[in-house]
């Protein structure tokens, strides 16, 4: 089912940002002059005074905002993800994350689609080391609706965050009534053959390739987490509980990521058989959205494939080990 | 208003007092870094003592001057410093790197009241120095915000990032002060089996950071009269921030630490303690006694 178009992500954090700078005097955006990419120069026109451009220099950047934070500050990132997080990694551990103040990180141009920039300014590491820090609140909000919402609790709740902000359009996935919670996931399908986890924009996918997989037999439960960190732990729980096999979708290296987030919650809570379908440990390269997607298999049709033969290896497995339990070998 | 020679007199004896209770509270610890903080002591005592305007009983006083160590390592100085003003009581300099001490290797702005930042991570200090001035700028506020920084710690690239923000958005509120003691922890290459040589010379330090638009000036870093002149001045900046290069010997105040990239880390001895500080004893002075 097609859902209707949507804003992208960017400019709705360049938007949003604009609206509550009118009502929130501490907001700054500091530009890692990558405004006219990430959304906020929708933030300077409108309040060029908070806006404080800090140049092609993150690594300061992010130690200029830990400082304004101690201030009164809430100072707001804008940068690309693989800049924000990998060049700037050491100022946001230890100057931003141990102090737990009050910066929010935004990564633009996450995941798959950075506009053919290939390798470089694809980074897929950012969920796996931005949820490693403590202190730190990891959000990756999949639509205009959802996104308004998250900037708004970002900006509004004290800490440390970081906000995944994809670049490309996406379609409208929730409806004018839909409320954000953060650290709540959203089940937005339910299914009794497997679980499918994803977060960000992936998410949208992701529903489209479980109405697919309908039409094959295959009845998914999906479950999007816009909060990665702190995780719903909860809700994985009782997917897992319900379907007992979960397959986790994301935009990011398999290692490490939502997928690993996942997997330590249920080893913990409820071990299950959990699948990561993700970039495969390797890196990316520039090409059209389509053939990324199709390549990297993170389109809806190629996560339609990959999860109905997870499916029905996963099924056969069990009955693997069912049959080596009732014959007394370990499996 | 320069220092009466009274004053300059009570800087030297706090200075000495900074100096004994660095040594102290390393060789308890048995860990830690000894000829940073002795090529600071000095400055940071001018800086809390005569320059400064805190409230120790009110660290979070939020018009205080700020104040940020990005050269954490030598933070047993800069706690010293805080102990002796009246931020917590000097006894607990025996903490220093003790398991939940309040006094931790590197400076924590979360253990310890008075600690207007976290350091340690060589440059980072700097940025949030940078951030701490800018706020000021924008909320219109009068505070000052003062950073030190070792000469090898501008090795770091940060620090040029970081210089470069601070002269575009003119933070003339802002004082960096480089303690200049020539020495890094393993350094660069000399003359000879273990020459080492210096990270930057005078004027290469004084061409980097004039070349970033900053105004520079240059002091004896253990002149305490001088010291606080050249931080007091340096605050009159208009439209620019300010540096100041302070020469300084590492070790300072112990004749066999002095000039000994060694002493970078190094544990004294008992022996060695008791050397270093009859070394920096209070002079007997005339008319003095009970």
């Amino acid at each position: 089912m097609a859902r209707p178009p949507g804003k992208a992500l960017r400019q709705v954090f360049g938007e949003v940002l604009s609206e509550l700078a009118g009502r929130d005097a501490r907001l700054l955006v500091l530009d890692g002059d990558v405004a006219s990419s990430t959304g906020a120069e929708l933030f300077e026109a409108q309040h060029p005074e908070r806006f404080l451009q800090m140049g092609i220099a993150e690594q300061n950047m992010l130690g200029v905002a830990a400082g304004l934070a101690t201030v009164g500050f809430v100072p707001v990132i804008s940068a690309f993800a693989c800049f924000a997080v990998g060049r700037a990694f050491d100022s946001i551990r230890v100057l931003v994350a141990q102090p737990a103040l009050n910066v929010k990180i935004a990564g633009g141009y996450v995941g798959l689609l950075t506009a053919s920039t290939g390798k470089t300014h694809q980074m897929f590491n950012d969920v796996a080391i931005m949820r490693s820090l403590a202190n730190v609140t990891v959000l990756a909000p999949a639509d205009e609706a959802e996104a308004r919402q998250a900037i708004e609790a970002m900006v509004s709740t004290d800490g440390p965050f970081y906000l995944q902000v994809a670049r490309e359009p996406s379609p409208q996935l929730f409806g004018p009534d839909y409320r954000f919670q953060l650290g709540r996931a959203v089940r937005l399908r339910d299914g009794a053959d497997v679980t499918l986890v994803s977060t960000g924009v992936e998410t949208t996918r992701v529903v489209e390739a479980a109405e697919m997989l309908a039409t094959r037999g295959v009845q998914a439960t999906v479950l999007h987490l816009p909060t990665i960190k702190p995780i719903d732990a909860d809700a994985l729980v009782d997917a897992a509980i319900a379907t007992g096999f979960v397959v986790v979708v994301e935009e990011q290296n398999v290692v490490g990521g939502l997928g690993g987030a996942v997997a330590e919650v249920l080893s913990d809570r409820h071990p299950v058989t959990v699948k990561r379908l993700g970039i495969a440990d390797t890196y990316g390269e520039s090409g059209s959205n389509e053939a990324l997607l199709d390549k990297y298999r993170l389109s809806a049709s190629r996560v339609a494939e990959d999860v109905e033969s997870l499916v029905a290896r996963g099924s056969s497995h069990a009955a693997d080990e069912v049959r080596a339990t009732k014959l007394g070998r370990v499996p | 208003m320069t220092l009466t020679s009274e004053g300059t007199r009570t800087l030297e004896q706090i200075a000495r007092q900074v100096r004994r209770e660095v040594l102290k509270a390393v060789a308890k610890a048995k860990a830690g870094h000894i000829g940073g903080p002795l090529s600071a002591a000095d400055i940071l005592t001018a800086l809390y003592f005569s320059v400064l305007n805190v409230r120790p009983e009110e660290p979070t006083w939020p018009e205080r001057d700020r104040f940020v160590l990005s050269k954490g390592h030598s933070s047993i100085a800069l706690y010293a410093v805080l102990a002796l003003r009246g931020y917590f009581p000097v006894a607990e300099l025996s903490t220093f790197d003790e398991i939940g001490s309040r006094l931790q290797g590197h400076p924590d702005m979360k253990a310890l009241p008075g600690l207007d930042m976290s350091s340690g991570a060589l440059g980072l200090g700097f940025s949030a120095a940078i951030g701490i001035a800018l706020g000021a700028k924008l909320a219109h506020d009068r505070f000052r915000t003062f950073v030190m920084l070792g000469d090898g710690e501008c090795n770091e690239g940060i620090v040029w990032e970081g210089a470069h923000v601070a002269q575009r958005y003119g933070l003339d509120n802002l004082v960096a002060i480089v303690d200049k003691n020539q020495l890094q922890q393993f350094n660069w290459r000399g003359d000879g089996p273990y020459g080492r040589r210096a990270p930057y010379t005078d004027a290469e330090l004084r061409q980097r950071w004039a070349a970033f638009g900053w105004s520079v000036s240059e002091v004896d870093g253990h002149d305490v009269e001088a010291v606080v002149a050249a931080l007091r001045s340096a605050r009159e900046g208009v439209g620019q921030p300010a540096v100041i290069i302070a020469h300084t010997v590492k070790g300072k105040g112990v004749s066999f630490m002095e000039n000994n990239f060694r002493w970078h880390s190094k544990v004294p001895t008992e022996e060695e303690l008791a050397a270093a500080l009859a070394e920096l004893a209070e002079p007997v002075t005339e008319g003095a006694g009970a």
